[in-house]
């Protein structure tokens, strides 16, 4: 059997939920067999390759840079799973949206620093008003809630998408685990 | 907010009804929400709290009943002889799913970082209705957060207005602390005429409206994430205490 094509992207996130990923520990052999690796931050890749079968991606959207590689990932990929709280409702990158992006950006970086205070700007991307989650973007197939979803929960989904089975993922995680 | 009158016992009369096809029988005068959870049959609430008041306004409760078209609170409405009960069709989980994902784009749930996750109705019932995002989009609305009591923070953000504070203050405590203020949207809970908790006149600091409150609205002060455990006050039986004491 052909291995699926799998990817993991990283936007406005803490990268827990790669952690979780890494926390698969010996069973990431496992999702070796299982899957290929083709684009990651945890792997040595730098595009985001055609023809990717299943993309799970970390983060909410907060800069036209998320977006673009957001929809760019969706075009090249079949089936996108959005990972963790972040990617799923916006979480704590949202907080700051009761806020909006220049106030906060003021906050941290002028109103709290006393020497040289500036807000960071060259080779950075824009920060939007709001940070959003993927749905509000392009269509995901899948939601995996949980900050991060633990590794036996990512094990399990994964594993039952490879293996086509049905999986009860909200008796193995929720919003906030 | 009209608390249900108690069940007359003289008129104590046995009906009969089916809920979702089971036969079961049940005092007249009792919701079908009580008859239901004697028969072990699950029916999600959020604002009901048995020894409250029924108010029937999160809407969670809903059911169908054969012959009417249109849906009924279980929490508030009583059971009738011959009455056929659903208590669970798609129908009804399409309109509590969308009940709960309206509640969390009202204000800002964040249960990452909330002092109630894994103690909170709101997440467990999204868990358990299968909500595993939120379709609408979210209000993100700048909402105070009330740290003058010495012991226990008000924080809107996590306010679902199910009024169960409001109800154990004034019917249990007897101190009607809480109110709500405002209308629709803009409705916000308050003490007293709109005072900082702290200094409010009539607070007790007895913690009971922090311990019915579902979600982490109400909480003590100095917790952590995940540790504010809500120690639900048994009401029904303190209740019937305190009748026995004025005697």
């Amino acid at each position: 059997m052909k291995k699926l094509r799998f990817a993991t992207l990283w936007l406005d996130g803490c990268s827990g939920c790669h952690m979780s990923l890494l926390d698969l520990d010996q069973r990431l052999l496992d999702l070796a067999d299982m899957v290929d690796f083709v684009y990651s931050p945890l792997v040595d890749v730098k595009i985001f390759p055609e023809g990717v079968d299943v993309a799970c991606v970390e983060g909410a959207v907060s800069s036209a840079e998320d977006e673009e590689k957001l929809r760019m990932v969706r075009r090249r990929t079949g089936l996108l799973i959005a990972l963790g709280d972040c990617a799923v409702t916006g979480n704590i990158p949202a907080m700051r949206n009761v806020l909006g992006g220049q106030k906060i950006l003021q906050g941290v970086y002028l109103e709290r620093e006393h020497l040289n205070a500036q807000i960071p700007a060259s080779h950075l991307p824009a920060l939007n008003e709001h940070a959003l989650p993927l749905h509000r973007f392009v269509p995901v197939d899948f939601f995996i809630p949980g900050c991060p979803p633990s590794a036996d929960t990512l094990f399990a989904a994964l594993g039952a998408l490879v293996a086509g089975r049905a999986v009860d993922l909200p008796a193995l995680t929720r919003f906030g685990a | 907010m009209t608390p249900i009158p108690p069940h007359p016992p003289e008129t104590a009369q046995t009906l009969n009804l089916t809920i979702n096809g089971r036969q079961v029988s049940a005092q007249a005068g009792e919701t079908i929400l009580e008859a239901a959870r004697a028969n072990d049959i699950f029916i999600p609430t959020l604002c009901f709290l048995e020894g409250l008041s029924a108010q029937g306004s999160c809407r969670l409760c809903m059911v169908e009943i054969a012959g009417s078209a249109k849906l009924h609170p279980a929490c508030v409405t009583r059971i009738q002889e011959g009455m056929e009960v659903t208590t669970e069709t798609e129908r009804l989980r399409d309109y509590r799913r969308n009940i709960i994902e309206l509640l969390f784009s009202e204000r800002n749930h964040v249960c990452a970082v909330c002092v109630a996750s894994g103690h909170c109705e709101l997440q467990d019932l999204a868990s358990e209705l299968g909500v595993d995002h939120i379709s609408f989009p979210c209000r993100y609305p700048t909402l105070a957060v009330d740290a003058s009591h010495r012991r226990f923070v008000l924080d809107h953000n996590r306010c679902i207005l199910c009024t169960r504070c409001v109800r154990v203050c004034a019917e249990i405590e007897g101190a009607h602390t809480w109110d709500v203020k405002n209308r629709g949207i803009r409705s916000l809970i308050m003490a007293d005429f709109d005072a900082p908790w702290g200094d409010s006149e009539t607070c007790t600091g007895c913690g009971k409206c922090v311990h019915v409150c579902p979600t982490g609205a109400l909480f003590e002060k100095g917790l952590a994430v995940a540790e504010m455990r809500k120690q639900r006050p048994a009401l029904p039986t303190l209740v019937a205490n305190r009748a026995t004491e004025q005697r």
